[in-house]
């Protein structure tokens, strides 16, 4: 049985839906983020299981029991907010020992717990120090600690790496997931960091106005992608307008208006003439000289008009004959790759046949 | 030439003396120097028909008289703890209705603030007046009860808004964590609400406590003959008994006990806040 329940839910703001007709189920042990662009109802959801809400329409379960008319206080789950929300007139031990005291648990085992906690997040010697004494990153800690410490049966964790710099923010990711690993406790963690929610998943729920676009593990969401929101929200992509020219079984023909035929894979039974879009990685994507010939079932050739060179990789924007532009990433590491094509220099994108995927509209 | 690197400071140095010295001399002049004719008319002899004797008479009669008679200790006692509870009242009173105000959405809040300003409009005796006109049918006029009733309508907007300055800073995102880690409304309130709002309760307390300690008009309309206070005390020293040296004295204790009181609870403040978070 699934810990988490949503069905159905949908919550409505002075006219407009926030939320709409939601149905998520959230296994124990489970690290699941809402991923989506501000506004897109994945907050709403959070508060809504925390109990600062409740939908119009629905239920949320935990463990099988509807936790419909639980006050936030009576439900077995913690939430780390956004601002962390530390009480700034405790100090670092007196935040961790809150939810311990709330519960009523004897002096001895507050000390310990709050002891074991804070050498979890690394922050023993910070015990006595107040918020304010405290840098981004280790506010950031004691709101993890004070949130894991009472070991909730969930804990929720809004946006909590939004405030950190970039380098913090990959540190803590690093951690959050360690972490994570080591209390068991299932995580509902909310971002609009596409990075941030494919790095630390198991399982994403990908949300556009108040409704989830797909749900799926981070490297099937980013493979196969289900539509052009999610292709396109999820990583670096090229779309490509596209009409189906002929299927049969798993091979595929798509048309590109002004350039010609793509191969490509779909298991699906796909009616010819249907329209949709073609999804391709800029990594799956080669460049060769437009006089190279490469041993793959998609050639097109194009010239360079940009190129960034990123250290690990070069990024080319490549256009093709129909004006569309084609990012293409190169790794640089690549035997034969100390040469680069120029901007202007005539090349030849190529890829796999089963190197993109079809999206239906 | 050796001395051009210091030129720049040189202007700012300048405004900043430019800035400070007319407050400087202003308190100087009329605070300072005020309270040091009043601590050296205690030490000097009445005059016949009031004010001082001529210079160079001089003696601590008035201090060996103030402390030579239990009345004054008794009115000051009584003084300080008609303050106290007036201070006490108003917290009581003004700490809903601060918290409310500051719950309101922004646009009423001005409005409830304006409010809470409005008797200021009209004159304080008129207003004390006006509580005659109300006690007086009910049998209340001319007793303690009164007296506390004046001081604390008079003086709770001083409570009010520094209670509510503090309130409306407070974090929303505070009280869902600690509702969200398990505490009540009423252990969200003593746990996070009420610490949180102590400076807001202190520099009310303030406000209302020290004034209260020398109000005589509200005394003087509203309560009885045994109802007198320091500030009835000095006053009277003053313009009725014409006797300035004992009524500086007066005011000279009444300064000091201020003082020492607000020093020590502010000390008191410093300490409590940090002794009770280091046990944790």
């Amino acid at each position: 049985m699934a810990l988490l329940e949503i069905r159905n839910i949908t919550r409505r703001f002075a006219g407009f839906e926030a939320v709409k007709d939601v149905t998520l189920s959230i296994a124990a042990g489970e690290f699941f983020t809402l991923l989506g662009p501000s506004g897109c109802g994945k907050t709403t959801i959070l508060r809504m299981i925390a109990g600062f809400d409740a939908p119009d329409e629905g239920d949320i379960l935990l463990d099988g029991q509807s936790l419909a008319g639980v006050p936030p206080e009576k439900r077995p789950l913690h939430t780390v907010f956004q601002s962390y929300a530390l009480f700034p007139h405790m100090t670092v031990a007196g935040n961790v020992a809150f939810p311990l005291e709330m519960a009523n648990r004897s002096r001895d085992e507050i000390r310990r717990r709050v002891a074991e906690t804070l050498a979890l997040v690394h922050l023993t010697d910070k015990a006595a120090q107040f918020p304010h004494e405290l840098s981004g990153g280790q506010k950031q800690r004691v709101a993890l600690a004070r949130g894991l410490v009472n070991k909730p049966r969930l804990l929720l964790l809004d946006e909590p790496l939004g405030a950190l710099d970039a380098k913090l923010r990959v540190e803590m990711q690093v951690e959050l997931i360690a972490l994570q690993r080591e209390v068991g406790i299932t995580f509902v963690f909310v971002t609009h960091s596409q990075q941030e929610a494919l790095a630390l998943s198991h399982r994403i729920g990908v949300m556009r106005e108040g409704r989830i676009e797909q749900c799926d593990e981070p490297d099937k969401l980013y493979t196969q992608p289900t539509n052009r929101f999610v292709a396109d929200f999820v990583g670096r992509i090229n779309l490509m307008d596209v009409e189906v020219a002929a299927s049969s079984k798993v091979l595929l023909k798509l048309k590109a208006a002004g350039l010609g035929e793509i191969a490509a894979t779909d298991p699906r039974p796909i009616a010819v003439g249907e329209r949709g879009a073609f999804a391709l990685r800029p990594e799956l994507i080669r460049v060769f000289g437009h006089r190279e010939s490469a041993d793959l079932k998609n050639r097109f050739e194009g010239r360079v008009k940009e190129l960034l060179y990123l250290g690990d990789v070069t990024l080319y924007k490549v256009e093709l004959q129909n004006g569309f532009i084609v990012e293409a990433l190169m790794p640089n590491a690549a035997s034969g790759r100390a040469k680069f094509h120029e901007v202007g220099d005539p090349v030849a994108v190529c890829w796999r046949q089963d190197a993109g995927v079809y999206l239906r509209n | 030439m050796p001395k051009l690197e210091v030129m720049p400071a040189a202007p700012v140095d300048r405004s900043k003396w430019v800035v400070t010295l007319p407050p400087t001399l202003f308190l100087l002049a009329f605070f300072l120097a005020p309270a040091l004719i009043v601590v050296a008319a205690s030490l000097r002899e009445p005059g016949e028909f009031g004010g001082l004797a001529p210079w160079p008479a001089h003696s601590f009669d008035a201090y060996r008289f103030l402390f030579g008679d239990i009345i004054y200790l008794e009115i000051f006692v009584r003084s300080f703890f008609v303050a106290a509870s007036t201070t006490l009242l108003c917290i009581v009173l003004a700490y809903p209705l601060a918290w409310l105000i500051a719950r309101s959405p922004a646009r009423r809040r001005d409005l409830l603030v304006l409010l809470v300003i409005l008797p200021f409009a009209s004159n304080f005796l008129v207003r004390i007046y006006a509580w005659i006109m109300l006690l007086g049918p009910a049998n209340l006029l001319y007793t303690p009860f009164a007296v506390i009733a004046g001081m604390v309508y008079v003086h709770l907007p001083f409570m009010i808004l520094p209670l509510y300055t503090n309130l409306e800073k407070h974090d929303p995102a505070l009280l869902e964590a600690a509702q969200d880690l398990g505490a009540s409304a009423w252990t969200c309130f003593w746990r996070v609400t009420f610490p949180l709002s102590l400076p807001g309760v202190f520099s009310g307390s303030a406000l209302v406590f020290i004034p209260v300690l020398g109000m005589f008009a509200v005394p003087e309309l509203l309560g009885g003959t045994g109802d007198i206070l320091i500030g009835n005390l000095i006053k009277e020293q003053f313009l009725e008994n014409r006797d300035w040296p004992l009524g500086s004295a007066l005011s000279i204790m009444l300064t000091v006990a201020v003082l020492a009181l607000a020093g020590s609870a502010a000390w008191a403040a410093r300490k409590g806040l940090h002794g009770t978070e280091a046990v944790t």
